[in-house]
């Protein structure tokens, strides 16, 4: 026995540290960032740990852009570093970045300690990257623990308002749920084929008669049911416009741009190399998906009166739109789904930062009162409103008629013509509610009650009184700054929202640009047309 | 001739330049403001010394545009049908899309139209004072360039994204300068029916592309020359084409899906409803001799007689509706869904007649209805802000230059022989007679019951006792400057209809030829004929 040990040639596994960097830099930034956050210094925690976590941003997107064309399975074939991981790292590293900006003096990181809230949202990107590179179910499970986790804590950041609690708390009874469901989906399939391995299942799959499988079905069914909790897959949908609305702004623009992108990344990778095989079992059922959704989502969405809830809804729908390039399962698929979500982190961006400044500057909280008759108001931020909605009903001109004609294009060359028709349609009872928006930033005056709330002892947008007895936080009591706060909301969400949607014009006129950038990520996956 | 982007972007470039001007100018005082009182009366005195900045370059932009849409038409050789001046440059290659413009006998005359209509509504929109001035004339120029782009693409998909570009600016336009009571919610109406039609037309267009390239197994394109080398399966065809004709037949609007209209015209500027009506609904019916006819032609021959009936029910509905209203703008509307039920029965009777007095009637329309509809913002003036025709009456009294510019409008409304209309209707109804017998029989009572509606307008307003709180007042000089070439053209056309028809022959033919065949086969009529018939048809129509 001791002979075989001496002799065993002991050495530690090759860790390739370039493949990892991307998410060294993040997980790195997080650490920094919570320690950064222990600084007593008022001025460090509310502006050098903001800095710090794009910093950390910054660095994971260089060195995605330096990993790029190299093609290789990490970490023992666990994570796959191909274009399309590193395109959905940008489009992750881009929504967070933006989300950091709108959080920078917002209510939730001042509650929450600095630091943590940085570091936990700097973790739950992290979980997302490494979703999109997961190439086996063990990969897969531990990335969308890590994505959830922090998610759920960022919920309930706003600890005075009761909403945002409830958020979390309903936040993380359905998420585990869907957690359950995924994990035990995957040992179904574990199961029924032996392998972890998004690869080796694959094999299985064509090589045995597994595609009739009752226990292979049961558990494509509940990976199905998993993840469409994660990317608000209608009839999965239900928590999406609770914890959106009650969840703070920063925070729920971060999870309907980045979550999405990390959930419909992980049914790109999983379905289209893993369940490859068994498409013609899978696709009907989840076109049939997809269209509830699309239904499901539009028809919620129509008479809300919350843009938040109503942006909930929305994303439901925009779910549905996406699932159709995953169910085609060809080239053209992917690269029309990975294009729509990297339009529809700067649509969704511009009108969530128009929600926060909104939110900063009236006491209509994201009502849409806060928003009517913004044209005449504040032509900067009525703009990027306008933009956003018309992008995400699909006009042209926006990059939301490019991502859709290319979604429609894939649907139909992929023979799910119907898919297609669907998504039009879907767009149409859309019209519904994204056109009224636009009608009250620029059709109606605005509301008499903004007026009172010139006044400087208005409380604009503070916490409520400080409740008695509330336990010391990690990181320092929470702040109750009560120094007068601006009527503007401050330049960096001006500027986001300036970006986003000056980004979604450009994209629409000039599409080009981003057709490049997916057309490896279609290609990165072997096996399909 | 300069390149067609230049007539294309010309008008959204010149509103830019404007509103930049003027925000400039505000800053740094340059501009004076004008201050006059908002509202409707025309104030007399040179109307180009109250030119705003915005408005000012608007109507540069719009009359550079006719300038060169003028010079395309002398430039268009008759008898030609090839594509002329034609930009082609790969938009987005992964797609197959291309930046294809080009002008052929189809669109040379609606881009005259086009164009001249806008500089009309410009003039008129500079005689009065604007709220937000900037936005209003950047959503104006922003619709006749998409109005243009629709005309002048040449690639299905580029068309499609002009063609619901075109209702943002006209929804701005209403929702926020419209009529006060109930603007918005005409509004979204007005926008979720016309965009419903145009995104089932999305789907239908990617799915043409889309299919064709997959039978033809090539590389995907939109560019409509190559798809009209890749037949679809009749399938396909027949599905496709009931999308496409739910998006041109809202737009029209035609008889079953006009429901937008009434509330849209009543809640929209006169100025924007002069464009609107004039040429927006001239796109529908461009839309089936461009894209329809020569992409679907089984499909367009299958659905023939559904199309006539759907064409003929427009016209009847749309007269008797009209005659049986009181307020002038429905009147107008109302009509003009009759209008287009005749230029619908043109385009299905499926025969170059037919199709070419299509053509010339949907120029000749559009020519009408947008004095029509300026005349009727005059009346409601002199009415005391009214629009009824039973608050008019008598308005002629002292003014005899208003009332015969308004009867030369009437009467080429109603189709009056020696009118261009009348040509537009005899070749329509001779193409129809031809294809279908019992349909043309009953569409000539349509043309007896548009002079009913037309001189009941009339002398409504115009005779009669003068109406309680108007007054008769005679046309200003800034209102006729609007008018008079518009009413120029209007006798031109009457005059000299060869010029349109000669041009837009051959691309006429070549647009019907498939779907003409198409229909022919099955009754196994001789082609031949037909079509030799066509030149003494046009020598006889001028007449």
């Amino acid at each position: 026995m001791s002979a075989i040990l001496a002799t065993a040639h002991l050495k530690g596994p090759h860790v390739d540290f370039a493949g990892l960097s991307p998410l060294i830099a993040l997980l790195g930034g997080a650490t920094i960032a919570l320690l950064a956050g222990l600084i007593r210094t008022r001025w460090v925690r509310a502006q050098v740990v903001p800095a710090l976590s794009l910093i950390a941003l910054g660095a994971a997107a260089g060195l995605s852009i330096w990993q790029w064309n190299e093609g290789k399975s990490i970490v023992s074939g666990a994570l796959r570093i191909d274009d399309l991981s590193l395109v959905l790292n940008l489009i992750l590293v881009a929504g967070g970045a933006l989300a950091v900006l709108l959080a920078w003096r917002s209510l939730a990181a001042r509650e929450a300690a600095h630091g943590e809230f940085h570091a936990l949202l700097l973790t739950s990107i992290a979980g997302m990257s490494l979703l999109a590179a997961a190439q086996n179910t063990v990969a897969l499970f531990v990335g969308l623990e890590l994505l959830s986790i922090p998610l759920y804590v960022l919920c309930a950041t706003e600890l005075r308002r009761e909403q945002s609690l409830e958020a979390g708390l309903k936040y993380l009874i359905v998420g585990a749920v869907g957690s359950a469901t995924l994990l035990y989906g995957l040992a179904m399939i574990y199961g029924a084929t032996g392998a972890t391995d998004f690869g080796a299942i694959a094999n299985a799959l064509s090589n045995g008669n597994l595609t009739t499988d009752p226990l292979m079905l049961t558990g494509i069914a509940l990976c199905v049911v998993g993840l469409g909790f994660k990317a608000s897959v209608a009839p999965f949908h239900q928590w999406t416009p609770d914890v959106y609305e009650g969840a703070p702004t920063p925070v729920t623009a971060f999870m309907a741009v980045a979550t999405k992108a990390a959930a419909l990344g992980v049914f790109l990778r999983f379905f289209d190399i893993a369940l490859v095989s068994a498409q013609s079992t899978w696709g009907p059922a989840l076109a049939v998906l997809a269209t509830i959704t699309i239904l499901v989502g539009n028809v919620g969405a129509l008479g809300q009166s919350s843009l938040k809830r109503m942006l909930a809804y929305s994303s439901v729908a925009q779910a549905g739109y996406m699932l159709a390039g995953v169910v085609v399962s060809t080239r053209l698929g992917i690269r029309a789904t990975v294009f729509y979500l990297a339009v529809y982190v700067f649509m969704n961006m511009a009108s969530f930062a128009v929600i926060v400044a909104r939110e900063r500057e009236t006491e209509f909280g994201d009502s849409v009162q806060g928003i009517t008759g913004l044209g005449r108001e504040r032509p900067w931020l009525a703009w990027p409103m306008t933009i956003s909605m018309l992008a995400l009903a699909g006009i042209p001109a926006t990059a939301g008629f490019t991502g859709k004609f290319y979604l429609i294009d894939a649907a139909v060359s992929g023979g799910y013509t119907w898919l297609g028709v669907a998504i039009v349609i879907g767009s149409m009872i859309s019209l519904g509610y994204y056109l009224p928006v636009i009608a009250a930033i620029w059709m109606r005056p605005a509301p008499a009650g903004e007026s009172a709330s010139l006044e400087p002892s208005s409380p604009l947008g503070l916490p409520p009184a400080p409740i008695e007895g509330l336990p010391v936080l990690a990181g320092g009591s929470p702040e109750l700054d009560t120094q007068p706060r601006s009527r503007r909301a401050q330049p960096e969400v001006l500027i986001v929202a300036f970006v986003a949607g000056a980004a979604t014009l450009f994209f629409g006129i000039v599409p080009q640009p981003l057709f490049d950038l997916v057309h490896h990520a279609g290609s990165a996956l072997g096996g399909l047309f | 001739m300069p390149a067609l982007s230049i007539i294309l972007w010309l008008p959204v470039a010149c509103a830019l330049l404007g509103a930049t001007a003027s925000l400039l100018g505000r800053r740094t005082g340059v501009v004076e403001a004008v201050t006059l009182p908002a509202g409707e009366t025309s104030l007399p005195g040179n109307p180009l010394n109250r030119l705003s900045t915005s408005g000012g370059f608007a109507l540069l932009g719009s009359l550079g545009a006719l300038g060169l849409a003028i010079g395309y038409i002398a430039d268009y050789s008759p008898g030609s049908h090839g594509l002329e001046h034609v930009t082609d440059v790969v938009w987005i290659s992964e797609l197959g899309i291309h930046y294809k413009l080009g002008i052929d006998g189809l669109n040379v005359f609606m881009i005259g139209l086009t164009t001249l209509l806008f500089a009309a509504a410009v003039l008129a929109a500079n005689l009065r004072e604007w709220e937000r001035p900037r936005f209003f004339y950047f959503n104006f120029m922003l619709a006749e360039t998409a109005v243009l782009g629709a005309l002048l693409a040449q690639d299905l998909a580029l068309f499609v994204a002009f063609f619901d570009l075109m209702l943002i600016p006209f929804y701005f336009l209403t929702g926020i300068w419209g009529r006060q009571p109930d603007r918005v919610r005409a509004t979204i109406k007005l926008v979720i029916y016309t965009l419903v039609g145009s995104l089932l037309m999305l789907a239908a267009a990617v799915a043409t592309g889309v299919l064709a390239s997959q039978q033809g197994g090539g590389h995907i394109t939109f560019v409509l020359s190559s798809l009209e080398h890749l037949p679809l399966s009749r399938g396909s065809q027949e599905w496709i084409f009931l999308f496409f004709a739910a998006a041109f037949l809202v737009k029209m609007p035609a008889f079953p899906l006009h429901g937008w209209m009434p509330d849209g015209y009543k809640a929209m500027p006169i100025e924007v409803l002069m464009v609107f009506s004039g040429v927006l609904s001239k796109i529908g019916a461009y839309g089936f001799l461009r894209i329809v006819l020569p992409l679907y032609p089984q499909a367009a021959a299958h659905f023939q007689t559904l199309m006539l009936l759907i064409a003929l029910a427009s016209i009847l509905y749309g007269s008797v509706v009209a005659f049986t209203q009181t307020d002038t703008r429905l009147i107008a509307g109302y009509s003009s869904v009759a209008q287009l039920g005749f230029i619908t029965l043109g385009i299905f009777s499926l025969n170059p007649q037919g199709a070419q007095g299509a053509l010339l009637q949907m120029v000749n329309h559009g020519l009408v209805v947008a004095p029509l509809l300026f005349i009727v913002g005059l009346l409601a003036r002199r009415a005391g802000g009214s629009e009824d025709v039973r608050d008019m009456g008598g308005l002629a009294l002292r003014a005899p230059v208003l009332a015969t510019v308004f009867l030369v409008v009437a009467l080429a409304t109603l189709a009056m022989p020696g009118s261009g209309n009348f040509v537009g209707e005899f070749l329509i109804l001779l193409g129809v007679f031809k294809a279908k017998l019992v349909i043309a029989i009953i569409a000539f009572t349509g043309v007896a019951m548009a002079s009913v509606y037309a001189l009941r307008l009339f002398i409504r307003a115009m005779h009669n006792r003068l109406g309680n709180g108007a007054e008769s007042r005679e046309l200003s000089v800034s209102d006729g400057l609007v008018l008079v070439p518009l009413i120029v053209v209007i006798v031109f056309m009457a005059v000299y209809p060869q010029l349109a028809l000669h041009r837009s022959e051959g691309s006429v033919k070549a647009a019907v030829a498939s779907a003409h065949t198409d229909a022919a086969q099955p009754s196994g009529e001789k082609v031949a004929g037909t079509s030799a018939s066509l030149p003494t048809v046009v020598e006889t129509g001028g007449k």
